[in-house]
Protein backbone atom coordinates (compact mmCIF):
# COMPACT_ATOMS: atom_id res chain seq x y z
CA UNK A 1 0.00 0.00 0.00
CA UNK A 2 1.72 3.06 -0.61
CA UNK A 3 0.78 6.61 -0.02
CA UNK A 4 -2.12 8.27 -2.20
CA UNK A 5 -0.84 10.26 -4.70
CA UNK A 6 -0.41 14.23 -4.07
CA UNK A 7 -1.68 16.05 -6.32
CA UNK A 8 0.71 19.17 -6.87
CA UNK A 9 -0.77 22.18 -7.20
CA UNK A 10 -3.81 22.02 -4.58
CA UNK A 11 -3.78 25.47 -2.61
CA UNK A 12 -3.82 24.12 0.87
CA UNK A 13 -0.92 21.97 0.08
CA UNK A 14 1.45 22.93 2.86
CA UNK A 15 -0.95 22.59 5.62
CA UNK A 16 -2.40 19.43 4.39
CA UNK A 17 1.31 18.07 4.25
CA UNK A 18 2.10 18.97 7.77
CA UNK A 19 -0.99 17.74 8.89
CA UNK A 20 0.10 14.61 6.95
CA UNK A 21 3.34 14.45 7.97
CA UNK A 22 1.97 14.62 11.60
CA UNK A 23 -0.44 11.81 11.21
CA UNK A 24 2.70 9.50 9.79
CA UNK A 25 4.31 10.29 13.13
CA UNK A 26 1.71 9.69 15.22
CA UNK A 27 1.69 6.18 12.82
CA UNK A 28 5.36 5.93 13.85
CA UNK A 29 5.14 6.45 17.41
CA UNK A 30 1.98 3.88 17.65
CA UNK A 31 4.35 1.06 16.16
CA UNK A 32 7.51 1.97 17.72
CA UNK A 33 7.66 -0.23 20.96
CA UNK A 34 7.00 -3.05 18.70
CA UNK A 35 9.99 -2.12 16.57
CA UNK A 36 12.40 -1.08 19.45
CA UNK A 37 11.89 -4.66 20.51
CA UNK A 38 12.43 -6.65 17.75
CA UNK A 39 15.08 -4.43 16.84
CA UNK A 40 16.45 -4.88 19.87
CA UNK A 41 15.65 -8.69 21.19
CA UNK A 42 15.69 -10.42 17.58
CA UNK A 43 17.29 -7.95 15.10
CA UNK A 44 20.51 -7.10 16.84
CA UNK A 45 20.78 -10.63 18.29
CA UNK A 46 20.85 -11.93 14.94
CA UNK A 47 23.32 -9.89 13.70
CA UNK A 48 26.04 -10.34 16.70
CA UNK A 49 24.85 -14.27 16.68
CA UNK A 50 26.89 -14.22 12.82
CA UNK A 51 29.55 -11.78 14.14
CA UNK A 52 30.23 -14.46 17.62
CA UNK A 53 30.30 -17.25 15.44
CA UNK A 54 33.35 -15.66 13.67
CA UNK A 55 35.29 -15.31 16.42
CA UNK A 56 36.60 -17.65 19.47
CA UNK A 57 34.22 -16.15 22.30
CA UNK A 58 35.06 -17.30 25.39
CA UNK A 59 32.08 -16.27 28.75
CA UNK A 60 35.19 -14.08 30.32
CA UNK A 61 38.08 -12.63 28.42
CA UNK A 62 38.74 -11.34 25.41
CA UNK A 63 37.17 -12.72 21.98
CA UNK A 64 39.60 -13.14 19.12
CA UNK A 65 38.64 -13.06 15.62
CA UNK A 66 39.02 -16.22 14.04
CA UNK A 67 37.34 -15.39 10.75
CA UNK A 68 35.48 -19.06 9.67
CA UNK A 69 37.34 -21.32 12.25
CA UNK A 70 34.20 -22.48 14.00
CA UNK A 71 32.51 -23.33 10.83
CA UNK A 72 35.77 -25.45 9.64
CA UNK A 73 35.79 -26.86 13.29
CA UNK A 74 31.90 -27.76 12.97
CA UNK A 75 32.99 -30.17 9.62
CA UNK A 76 35.24 -32.33 12.03
CA UNK A 77 32.35 -32.58 15.03
CA UNK A 78 31.38 -36.01 14.79
CA UNK A 79 29.11 -35.21 17.68
CA UNK A 80 27.40 -32.34 15.97
CA UNK A 81 27.10 -34.37 12.96
CA UNK A 82 25.41 -37.41 15.00
CA UNK A 83 22.76 -34.51 16.46
CA UNK A 84 21.80 -33.13 13.28
CA UNK A 85 21.24 -36.88 11.83
CA UNK A 86 19.66 -37.53 14.49
CA UNK A 87 17.47 -34.56 14.86
CA UNK A 88 16.13 -35.36 10.93
CA UNK A 89 15.32 -38.55 12.01
CA UNK A 90 13.30 -38.15 15.04
CA UNK A 91 11.97 -35.17 12.51
CA UNK A 92 10.47 -37.67 9.62
CA UNK A 93 9.24 -40.43 12.54
CA UNK A 94 7.39 -37.71 14.76
CA UNK A 95 5.82 -36.41 11.88
CA UNK A 96 4.42 -38.79 9.97
CA UNK A 97 3.39 -40.29 12.94
CA UNK A 98 1.66 -37.24 14.14
CA UNK A 99 -0.04 -37.46 10.63
CA UNK A 100 -1.02 -40.72 10.72
CA UNK A 101 -3.09 -39.79 14.56
CA UNK A 102 -3.98 -36.49 13.57
CA UNK A 103 -5.52 -36.60 10.41
CA UNK A 104 -8.57 -39.80 11.04
CA UNK A 105 -8.91 -37.65 14.40
CA UNK A 106 -9.91 -34.22 11.88
CA UNK A 107 -11.65 -36.93 9.92
CA UNK A 108 -13.11 -38.33 12.87
CA UNK A 109 -14.47 -34.72 14.30
CA UNK A 110 -15.37 -33.04 11.07
CA UNK A 111 -18.81 -33.71 10.84
CA UNK A 112 -20.96 -32.55 14.01
CA UNK A 113 -22.56 -35.07 15.64
CA UNK A 114 -23.34 -35.33 19.73
CA UNK A 115 -20.60 -35.08 21.66
CA UNK A 116 -18.04 -34.48 19.18
CA UNK A 117 -17.39 -31.06 20.43
CA UNK A 118 -16.41 -33.09 23.61
CA UNK A 119 -13.71 -35.49 21.95
CA UNK A 120 -12.54 -32.48 20.08
CA UNK A 121 -11.59 -30.77 23.53
CA UNK A 122 -9.97 -34.47 25.07
CA UNK A 123 -8.10 -34.41 21.82
CA UNK A 124 -6.81 -31.20 21.84
CA UNK A 125 -6.35 -30.67 26.05
CA UNK A 126 -2.40 -31.77 25.82
CA UNK A 127 -1.57 -29.06 23.20
CA UNK A 128 -2.15 -26.74 25.61
CA UNK A 129 -0.14 -28.00 28.66
CA UNK A 130 3.46 -27.23 28.41
CA UNK A 131 6.42 -29.87 26.48
CA UNK A 132 8.33 -29.10 30.02
CA UNK A 133 4.63 -30.07 32.26
CA UNK A 134 4.35 -32.99 29.55
CA UNK A 135 7.79 -34.17 29.42
CA UNK A 136 7.96 -34.29 33.27
CA UNK A 137 4.71 -36.07 33.31
CA UNK A 138 6.36 -38.97 30.95
CA UNK A 139 9.66 -38.94 32.40
CA UNK A 140 8.01 -40.56 35.53
CA UNK A 141 5.27 -42.77 33.38
CA UNK A 142 8.85 -44.06 31.88
CA UNK A 143 10.51 -44.29 35.08
CA UNK A 144 11.32 -48.04 36.36
CA UNK A 145 10.46 -48.16 39.49
CA UNK A 146 7.72 -45.52 40.21
CA UNK A 147 6.16 -45.35 36.59
CA UNK A 148 3.51 -47.00 35.25
CA UNK A 149 4.70 -48.44 31.71
CA UNK A 150 7.24 -51.52 32.95
CA UNK A 151 5.89 -52.04 36.17
CA UNK A 152 2.10 -52.56 34.52
CA UNK A 153 3.95 -54.87 31.87
CA UNK A 154 5.66 -56.67 34.45
CA UNK A 155 2.41 -57.08 36.56
CA UNK A 156 0.58 -58.17 33.39
CA UNK A 157 3.70 -60.83 32.67
CA UNK A 158 4.56 -59.34 29.71
CA UNK A 159 8.09 -59.29 30.40
CA UNK A 160 10.09 -61.20 33.02
CA UNK A 161 11.06 -58.23 34.61
CA UNK A 162 10.60 -54.43 35.49
CA UNK A 163 12.57 -53.28 32.51
CA UNK A 164 14.38 -49.58 32.35
CA UNK A 165 12.82 -48.25 29.38
CA UNK A 166 15.35 -45.06 29.19
CA UNK A 167 18.24 -47.49 29.10
CA UNK A 168 17.97 -48.28 25.41
CA UNK A 169 18.02 -45.91 22.60
CA UNK A 170 15.07 -47.58 20.95
CA UNK A 171 13.07 -48.03 23.64
CA UNK A 172 13.87 -43.86 24.93
CA UNK A 173 13.20 -42.97 21.11
CA UNK A 174 9.87 -45.12 20.33
CA UNK A 175 8.23 -43.62 24.24
CA UNK A 176 9.55 -39.56 23.13
CA UNK A 177 7.15 -40.49 20.00
CA UNK A 178 4.33 -41.42 21.32
CA UNK A 179 4.69 -38.78 23.93
CA UNK A 180 5.26 -36.17 21.08
CA UNK A 181 1.94 -37.94 19.21
CA UNK A 182 -0.26 -37.12 22.41
CA UNK A 183 0.79 -34.33 22.94
CA UNK A 184 1.22 -32.47 19.20
CA UNK A 185 -1.77 -34.93 17.66
CA UNK A 186 -4.69 -32.02 18.18
CA UNK A 187 -2.99 -29.54 17.08
CA UNK A 188 -2.37 -31.09 13.91
CA UNK A 189 -5.81 -32.19 13.68
CA UNK A 190 -7.09 -28.57 14.56
CA UNK A 191 -4.85 -27.26 11.12
CA UNK A 192 -6.42 -30.01 9.16
CA UNK A 193 -9.96 -29.36 10.20
CA UNK A 194 -9.85 -25.93 9.00
CA UNK A 195 -8.73 -27.95 5.50
CA UNK A 196 -11.23 -29.90 5.72
CA UNK A 197 -14.16 -27.59 6.46
CA UNK A 198 -12.48 -25.52 3.79
CA UNK A 199 -14.19 -28.38 1.08
CA UNK A 200 -17.20 -27.12 -0.20
CA UNK A 201 -20.04 -30.16 0.50
CA UNK A 202 -21.45 -29.81 -3.10
CA UNK A 203 -18.35 -31.08 -4.45
CA UNK A 204 -18.34 -34.10 -2.31
CA UNK A 205 -21.99 -34.75 -3.08
CA UNK A 206 -21.67 -34.46 -6.76
CA UNK A 207 -18.63 -37.20 -6.42
CA UNK A 208 -20.87 -39.23 -4.11
CA UNK A 209 -23.40 -39.35 -7.01
CA UNK A 210 -21.03 -39.85 -9.65
CA UNK A 211 -20.67 -43.36 -7.59
CA UNK A 212 -17.26 -42.53 -6.41
CA UNK A 213 -16.24 -44.72 -3.00
CA UNK A 214 -15.52 -43.14 0.31
CA UNK A 215 -11.86 -43.94 -0.59
CA UNK A 216 -12.00 -42.38 -3.53
CA UNK A 217 -13.51 -39.40 -2.78
CA UNK A 218 -10.56 -39.22 -0.04
CA UNK A 219 -7.63 -39.52 -2.24
CA UNK A 220 -9.09 -37.84 -5.32
CA UNK A 221 -10.65 -35.17 -3.74
CA UNK A 222 -10.09 -34.17 -0.12
CA UNK A 223 -6.44 -34.66 0.04
CA UNK A 224 -5.94 -32.63 -2.92
CA UNK A 225 -7.88 -29.74 -2.07
CA UNK A 226 -6.43 -29.59 1.27
CA UNK A 227 -2.72 -29.36 -0.49
CA UNK A 228 -2.38 -25.73 1.15
CA UNK A 229 -3.32 -27.76 5.07
CA UNK A 230 -1.54 -30.47 4.98
CA UNK A 231 1.55 -28.47 3.58
CA UNK A 232 1.14 -25.76 6.29
CA UNK A 233 0.79 -28.29 8.90
CA UNK A 234 3.46 -30.59 7.98
CA UNK A 235 6.18 -27.56 7.80
CA UNK A 236 4.68 -25.94 11.42
CA UNK A 237 5.51 -29.92 12.30
CA UNK A 238 8.69 -30.24 10.62
CA UNK A 239 10.19 -26.78 12.06
CA UNK A 240 8.99 -27.67 15.62
CA UNK A 241 10.66 -31.12 15.30
CA UNK A 242 13.84 -29.74 14.28
CA UNK A 243 14.03 -27.42 16.90
CA UNK A 244 13.18 -30.26 19.28
CA UNK A 245 14.71 -29.82 23.37
CA UNK A 246 12.61 -30.25 26.09
CA UNK A 247 11.62 -33.40 26.01
CA UNK A 248 15.22 -34.85 24.93
CA UNK A 249 16.67 -32.91 27.69
CA UNK A 250 14.00 -33.35 30.60
CA UNK A 251 13.28 -37.32 29.59
CA UNK A 252 16.15 -38.56 28.63
CA UNK A 253 18.71 -36.18 29.26
CA UNK A 254 20.23 -36.57 25.81
CA UNK A 255 21.20 -40.48 26.73
CA UNK A 256 22.11 -43.40 26.77
CA UNK A 257 24.90 -42.41 25.67
CA UNK A 258 24.57 -39.35 24.53
CA UNK A 259 22.46 -40.87 21.79
CA UNK A 260 19.16 -38.15 22.05
CA UNK A 261 20.67 -35.15 21.54
CA UNK A 262 19.58 -32.87 19.25
CA UNK A 263 20.35 -30.33 17.60
CA UNK A 264 19.33 -27.57 19.82
CA UNK A 265 20.44 -29.65 22.98
CA UNK A 266 24.10 -29.35 21.10
CA UNK A 267 24.04 -26.16 20.53
CA UNK A 268 22.64 -25.26 24.54
CA UNK A 269 25.52 -27.80 25.52
CA UNK A 270 28.55 -26.14 24.00
CA UNK A 271 27.41 -22.47 24.74
CA UNK A 272 25.78 -22.78 28.41
CA UNK A 273 27.46 -26.14 29.26
CA UNK A 274 31.45 -25.67 27.86
CA UNK A 275 30.98 -22.46 26.98
CA UNK A 276 31.94 -21.61 23.72
CA UNK A 277 30.37 -19.37 22.65
CA UNK A 278 32.12 -18.43 19.39
CA UNK A 279 31.13 -22.02 17.79
CA UNK A 280 28.03 -22.38 19.62
CA UNK A 281 26.92 -19.16 17.70
CA UNK A 282 28.48 -20.77 14.55
CA UNK A 283 25.90 -24.17 15.11
CA UNK A 284 23.05 -21.92 15.37
CA UNK A 285 23.86 -20.52 12.36
CA UNK A 286 23.97 -23.81 10.66
CA UNK A 287 20.47 -24.85 12.09
CA UNK A 288 18.77 -21.41 11.43
CA UNK A 289 19.96 -21.78 7.89
CA UNK A 290 18.42 -25.00 7.52
CA UNK A 291 15.24 -23.59 9.25
CA UNK A 292 14.90 -20.74 6.92
CA UNK A 293 15.50 -23.03 3.95
CA UNK A 294 12.30 -24.57 5.57
CA UNK A 295 10.92 -21.90 5.35
CA UNK A 296 10.90 -20.78 2.55
CA UNK A 297 10.16 -23.72 0.88
CA UNK A 298 7.04 -23.60 3.28
CA UNK A 299 5.78 -19.87 1.42
CA UNK A 300 6.63 -21.67 -2.20
CA UNK A 301 4.33 -24.37 -1.15
CA UNK A 302 1.72 -22.20 -0.08
CA UNK A 303 1.69 -19.54 -2.50
CA UNK A 304 1.50 -22.38 -5.68
CA UNK A 305 -1.29 -21.59 -7.61
CA UNK A 306 -2.68 -25.33 -7.92
CA UNK A 307 -3.19 -24.50 -3.82
CA UNK A 308 -6.92 -24.21 -2.88
CA UNK B 1 -26.83 -59.93 6.90
CA UNK B 2 -26.06 -56.13 5.68
CA UNK B 3 -28.94 -56.22 3.34
CA UNK B 4 -31.70 -57.27 5.94
CA UNK B 5 -30.46 -54.86 8.16
CA UNK B 6 -33.21 -52.09 9.16
CA UNK B 7 -32.20 -48.44 8.74
CA UNK B 8 -32.14 -47.85 12.69
CA UNK B 9 -30.41 -50.70 13.37
CA UNK B 10 -27.54 -49.56 11.15
CA UNK B 11 -28.02 -46.14 12.83
CA UNK B 12 -27.55 -47.63 16.22
CA UNK B 13 -24.43 -49.79 15.22
CA UNK B 14 -22.77 -46.61 13.65
CA UNK B 15 -23.73 -44.80 16.99
CA UNK B 16 -21.69 -47.56 18.56
CA UNK B 17 -18.81 -47.58 16.78
CA UNK B 18 -18.64 -43.79 16.69
CA UNK B 19 -18.60 -43.29 20.30
CA UNK B 20 -16.82 -46.27 20.45
CA UNK B 21 -14.09 -45.29 18.83
CA UNK B 22 -14.37 -41.44 20.38
CA UNK B 23 -14.30 -42.40 23.95
CA UNK B 24 -11.11 -45.03 23.53
CA UNK B 25 -9.12 -41.97 21.81
CA UNK B 26 -10.21 -39.01 24.29
CA UNK B 27 -9.32 -41.81 27.42
CA UNK B 28 -6.10 -42.33 25.60
CA UNK B 29 -5.56 -38.11 25.25
CA UNK B 30 -6.89 -37.68 28.74
CA UNK B 31 -5.21 -40.21 30.83
CA UNK B 32 -1.95 -39.06 31.81
CA UNK B 33 -3.32 -35.86 32.75
CA UNK B 34 -5.40 -37.79 34.76
CA UNK B 35 -3.22 -40.20 36.07
CA UNK B 36 -0.52 -37.42 36.89
CA UNK B 37 -3.19 -35.34 38.83
CA UNK B 38 -4.53 -37.99 41.02
CA UNK B 39 -1.05 -39.46 41.61
CA UNK B 40 -0.24 -36.14 43.11
CA UNK B 41 -3.30 -36.27 45.95
CA UNK B 42 -1.53 -40.18 47.12
CA UNK B 43 0.21 -39.87 49.98
CA UNK B 44 4.22 -39.39 49.62
CA UNK B 45 5.01 -43.15 50.43
CA UNK B 46 2.36 -44.51 48.38
CA UNK B 47 3.11 -41.83 45.44
CA UNK B 48 6.68 -43.52 45.44
CA UNK B 49 4.67 -47.24 43.77
CA UNK B 50 3.76 -47.85 40.54
CA UNK B 51 0.28 -45.85 40.25
CA UNK B 52 -1.73 -48.59 39.88
CA UNK B 53 -4.60 -47.83 40.42
CA UNK B 54 -4.10 -44.08 40.16
CA UNK B 55 -6.11 -43.08 42.38
CA UNK B 56 -5.16 -42.45 45.94
CA UNK B 57 -5.74 -45.80 47.97
CA UNK B 58 -4.08 -44.89 51.12
CA UNK B 59 -6.48 -41.94 51.04
CA UNK B 60 -6.61 -38.33 49.63
CA UNK B 61 -3.56 -36.33 51.00
CA UNK B 62 -1.74 -33.33 50.21
CA UNK B 63 1.57 -34.25 51.30
CA UNK B 64 3.48 -34.21 48.04
CA UNK B 65 2.24 -30.58 47.73
CA UNK B 66 4.05 -30.01 51.16
CA UNK B 67 7.12 -31.98 50.13
CA UNK B 68 7.23 -29.61 47.03
CA UNK B 69 6.71 -26.72 48.96
CA UNK B 70 10.39 -27.61 50.52
CA UNK B 71 12.53 -27.30 47.37
CA UNK B 72 14.98 -24.62 47.00
CA UNK B 73 13.64 -20.97 47.95
CA UNK B 74 9.75 -22.04 48.05
CA UNK B 75 7.27 -23.24 45.58
CA UNK B 76 5.60 -20.16 46.35
CA UNK B 77 8.74 -18.27 44.84
CA UNK B 78 8.69 -20.06 41.99
CA UNK B 79 4.92 -20.31 41.35
CA UNK B 80 5.46 -16.30 41.92
CA UNK B 81 8.03 -15.74 39.46
CA UNK B 82 6.07 -17.72 36.70
CA UNK B 83 2.95 -15.95 37.86
CA UNK B 84 4.90 -12.60 37.52
CA UNK B 85 6.31 -13.79 34.18
CA UNK B 86 3.19 -14.79 32.46
CA UNK B 87 1.21 -11.84 33.83
CA UNK B 88 3.55 -8.62 32.85
CA UNK B 89 4.24 -10.92 29.16
CA UNK B 90 0.07 -10.92 28.84
CA UNK B 91 -0.28 -7.09 29.58
CA UNK B 92 3.00 -5.71 27.93
CA UNK B 93 2.21 -8.14 24.96
CA UNK B 94 -1.58 -6.73 25.03
CA UNK B 95 -0.69 -3.07 25.13
CA UNK B 96 3.10 -2.82 22.10
CA UNK B 97 0.20 -4.81 19.71
CA UNK B 98 -2.54 -3.13 20.05
CA UNK B 99 -0.45 -0.37 19.55
CA UNK B 100 1.32 -1.83 16.80
CA UNK B 101 -2.10 -3.70 15.18
CA UNK B 102 -3.70 0.01 15.44
CA UNK B 103 -0.41 1.73 13.74
CA UNK B 104 -0.56 -0.67 10.78
CA UNK B 105 -4.17 -0.46 10.34
CA UNK B 106 -4.79 2.50 10.45
CA UNK B 107 -1.82 5.03 9.29
CA UNK B 108 0.64 5.46 6.54
CA UNK B 109 4.18 6.11 7.21
CA UNK B 110 7.66 5.82 5.09
CA UNK B 111 8.56 2.13 4.73
CA UNK B 112 5.62 0.97 6.16
CA UNK B 113 5.11 -2.59 4.71
CA UNK B 114 8.81 -3.25 5.12
CA UNK B 115 8.31 -2.65 8.95
CA UNK B 116 5.74 -4.99 9.31
CA UNK B 117 7.28 -7.63 6.90
CA UNK B 118 10.16 -7.44 9.29
CA UNK B 119 8.01 -7.68 12.74
CA UNK B 120 5.70 -10.84 10.80
CA UNK B 121 8.95 -12.76 9.48
CA UNK B 122 10.75 -13.01 13.09
CA UNK B 123 8.55 -15.90 13.28
CA UNK B 124 10.65 -17.64 10.55
CA UNK B 125 13.74 -17.23 12.44
CA UNK B 126 14.11 -19.73 15.82
CA UNK B 127 14.81 -17.98 19.02
CA UNK B 128 16.92 -21.30 20.29
CA UNK B 129 19.58 -19.74 17.67
CA UNK B 130 20.02 -16.40 19.31
CA UNK B 131 20.36 -17.56 23.13
CA UNK B 132 23.37 -16.59 23.60
CA UNK B 133 23.20 -12.76 21.66
CA UNK B 134 20.39 -12.34 24.05
CA UNK B 135 22.42 -13.52 27.26
CA UNK B 136 25.23 -11.22 26.41
CA UNK B 137 22.44 -8.02 25.66
CA UNK B 138 20.98 -8.80 28.47
CA UNK B 139 24.01 -8.93 30.46
CA UNK B 140 25.03 -5.64 29.53
CA UNK B 141 21.49 -3.89 30.42
CA UNK B 142 21.72 -5.39 33.78
CA UNK B 143 18.74 -7.42 33.31
CA UNK B 144 20.51 -11.03 32.89
CA UNK B 145 18.38 -12.96 35.68
CA UNK B 146 15.80 -10.68 36.27
CA UNK B 147 12.29 -11.64 35.34
CA UNK B 148 12.25 -8.35 33.63
CA UNK B 149 14.70 -9.42 31.03
CA UNK B 150 12.85 -12.86 30.48
CA UNK B 151 9.57 -11.01 30.04
CA UNK B 152 11.03 -8.46 27.32
CA UNK B 153 12.38 -11.39 25.68
CA UNK B 154 9.18 -13.33 25.77
CA UNK B 155 6.84 -10.09 24.80
CA UNK B 156 9.10 -9.78 21.60
CA UNK B 157 9.16 -13.51 20.49
CA UNK B 158 5.14 -12.95 20.76
CA UNK B 159 5.48 -10.15 18.61
CA UNK B 160 4.80 -11.44 15.09
CA UNK B 161 1.36 -13.85 16.07
CA UNK B 162 -0.07 -11.04 18.39
CA UNK B 163 0.75 -7.67 15.60
CA UNK B 164 -0.89 -9.99 13.24
CA UNK B 165 -3.33 -10.90 15.37
CA UNK B 166 -4.14 -7.36 16.15
CA UNK B 167 -4.31 -5.63 12.87
CA UNK B 168 -6.16 -8.22 11.36
CA UNK B 169 -8.72 -7.30 14.06
CA UNK B 170 -8.27 -3.76 13.65
CA UNK B 171 -8.33 -4.16 9.99
CA UNK B 172 -11.85 -5.52 10.31
CA UNK B 173 -13.42 -2.63 12.05
CA UNK B 174 -15.13 -0.09 9.62
CA UNK B 175 -13.45 3.31 9.36
CA UNK B 176 -16.44 5.36 9.53
CA UNK B 177 -16.36 4.38 13.41
CA UNK B 178 -13.72 6.29 13.89
CA UNK B 179 -13.97 9.16 11.41
CA UNK B 180 -17.39 9.98 13.64
CA UNK B 181 -15.58 10.24 16.88
CA UNK B 182 -12.50 12.21 15.48
CA UNK B 183 -14.81 14.25 13.94
CA UNK B 184 -16.57 15.09 17.25
CA UNK B 185 -13.16 16.17 18.22
CA UNK B 186 -11.62 13.00 20.21
CA UNK B 187 -7.90 12.81 20.49
CA UNK B 188 -6.56 9.83 18.77
CA UNK B 189 -5.86 7.76 22.31
CA UNK B 190 -9.15 7.91 23.00
CA UNK B 191 -10.33 7.06 19.84
CA UNK B 192 -8.70 4.31 20.42
CA UNK B 193 -9.02 3.53 24.16
CA UNK B 194 -12.96 4.07 24.88
CA UNK B 195 -13.85 3.47 20.54
CA UNK B 196 -11.93 0.82 19.05
CA UNK B 197 -10.59 -1.06 21.84
CA UNK B 198 -13.79 -2.55 22.74
CA UNK B 199 -14.22 -3.78 19.41
CA UNK B 200 -11.15 -5.58 19.04
CA UNK B 201 -11.73 -7.36 22.48
CA UNK B 202 -11.73 -10.74 20.94
CA UNK B 203 -8.51 -10.18 19.74
CA UNK B 204 -7.26 -8.96 22.79
CA UNK B 205 -8.15 -12.05 24.40
CA UNK B 206 -6.65 -14.26 21.68
CA UNK B 207 -3.48 -12.19 21.86
CA UNK B 208 -3.70 -12.70 25.81
CA UNK B 209 -4.26 -16.54 26.34
CA UNK B 210 -1.30 -17.41 23.40
CA UNK B 211 0.95 -15.02 25.93
CA UNK B 212 0.01 -16.55 29.08
CA UNK B 213 0.60 -20.22 27.39
CA UNK B 214 3.64 -19.05 25.77
CA UNK B 215 5.18 -17.93 28.90
CA UNK B 216 3.87 -20.41 31.71
CA UNK B 217 5.00 -23.12 29.57
CA UNK B 218 8.80 -21.49 28.22
CA UNK B 219 11.41 -23.64 28.97
CA UNK B 220 14.47 -23.25 27.13
CA UNK B 221 15.14 -19.79 27.33
CA UNK B 222 14.30 -19.63 30.83
CA UNK B 223 16.78 -22.08 31.81
CA UNK B 224 19.56 -20.12 30.08
CA UNK B 225 18.61 -16.60 30.95
CA UNK B 226 17.64 -16.96 34.64
CA UNK B 227 20.88 -18.22 36.48
CA UNK B 228 20.00 -17.88 39.84
CA UNK B 229 17.95 -20.59 41.23
CA UNK B 230 15.76 -18.06 43.32
CA UNK B 231 14.14 -16.79 39.65
CA UNK B 232 13.51 -19.53 38.33
CA UNK B 233 10.10 -20.38 36.95
CA UNK B 234 8.48 -23.53 37.23
CA UNK B 235 9.58 -25.48 34.61
CA UNK B 236 12.68 -24.61 35.01
CA UNK B 237 12.73 -25.96 39.06
CA UNK B 238 11.11 -28.73 37.98
CA UNK B 239 13.58 -29.72 35.35
CA UNK B 240 15.79 -29.24 38.21
CA UNK B 241 14.45 -31.48 40.70
CA UNK B 242 14.09 -34.05 37.77
CA UNK B 243 17.52 -34.25 37.20
CA UNK B 244 18.07 -35.18 41.10
CA UNK B 245 19.50 -31.52 41.68
CA UNK B 246 17.90 -31.60 45.35
CA UNK B 247 18.39 -34.90 46.12
CA UNK B 248 16.36 -38.15 45.38
CA UNK B 249 13.91 -37.69 42.88
CA UNK B 250 10.50 -37.61 44.73
CA UNK B 251 8.16 -38.37 42.10
CA UNK B 252 5.25 -37.47 44.18
CA UNK B 253 6.41 -34.27 44.34
CA UNK B 254 6.81 -33.92 40.72
CA UNK B 255 3.57 -34.70 40.19
CA UNK B 256 2.06 -32.09 42.30
CA UNK B 257 4.53 -29.57 40.68
CA UNK B 258 2.80 -30.82 37.23
CA UNK B 259 -0.40 -30.28 38.56
CA UNK B 260 0.38 -27.35 39.73
CA UNK B 261 1.49 -26.45 36.11
CA UNK B 262 -0.85 -27.73 33.76
CA UNK B 263 -3.64 -26.03 36.15
CA UNK B 264 -3.85 -23.28 34.73
CA UNK B 265 -3.64 -24.04 30.81
CA UNK B 266 -6.26 -26.74 31.22
CA UNK B 267 -8.23 -24.01 33.09
CA UNK B 268 -7.81 -21.06 30.94
CA UNK B 269 -8.11 -22.99 27.73
CA UNK B 270 -11.73 -24.18 28.66
CA UNK B 271 -12.82 -21.08 29.70
CA UNK B 272 -11.32 -18.82 26.32
CA UNK B 273 -11.44 -21.82 23.72
CA UNK B 274 -13.12 -20.22 21.47
CA UNK B 275 -10.18 -17.07 21.28
CA UNK B 276 -7.57 -19.76 21.62
CA UNK B 277 -8.71 -22.38 18.15
CA UNK B 278 -9.54 -18.67 16.70
CA UNK B 279 -5.91 -17.84 16.99
CA UNK B 280 -4.27 -21.28 15.68
CA UNK B 281 -7.18 -20.89 12.79
CA UNK B 282 -6.20 -17.57 11.87
CA UNK B 283 -2.36 -18.99 10.64
CA UNK B 284 -3.98 -21.78 8.92
CA UNK B 285 -6.56 -19.52 6.77
CA UNK B 286 -4.79 -17.17 6.11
Amino acid sequence: MTDTPQLPDRPPRRLRTARQRRKQLVGLLFVAPALCLVLLFFVIPLGMAFWMSLHNWPLLGKPRFIWFGNYSRLFGDAQFWSSLRFTVYYTLIVTVAIFSVAFPLALFVEKARPLTKLYRTAFFLPVVVGFGSASLLWAWLLDVDSGLFSPAAYWLGLTAQKINLLADFDTTFWSIIIMVVWKTAGFNMIILLTGLQGISTEVQEAARMDGASPWQRFRRITLPLMRRTIALALILSVAGSMLAFDQFYIIADGGPQNSTITAVYWIFSQSFMSFHLGYGAALSMVLLAILVVISVVQLRLLRSPEGM
Amino acid sequence: MARTRTAPTRRLLQGVRYHGFGATAAILFLAPLAWSVLVSFKPSVEARQPPLPPWPVGGFSVQNYDNLAQYGAGIWTYAGNSLAVSAATVVASVLVSLLAGYGFSRFQFPLKNVLFVLIISTVMIPFQSILTPLFLILTKLGLQNTLTGIVLVYVTLQLPFSTFMMRNAFDAVPKEIEEAARADGASVFAVLYRIMLPLVLPGVATVAIFAFLASWNEFLAALILLTDQKKYTLPVLMAAVRSGQFGTIDWGAVQSGVTLMMAPCLALFLLLQRYYIRGLTAGAVK
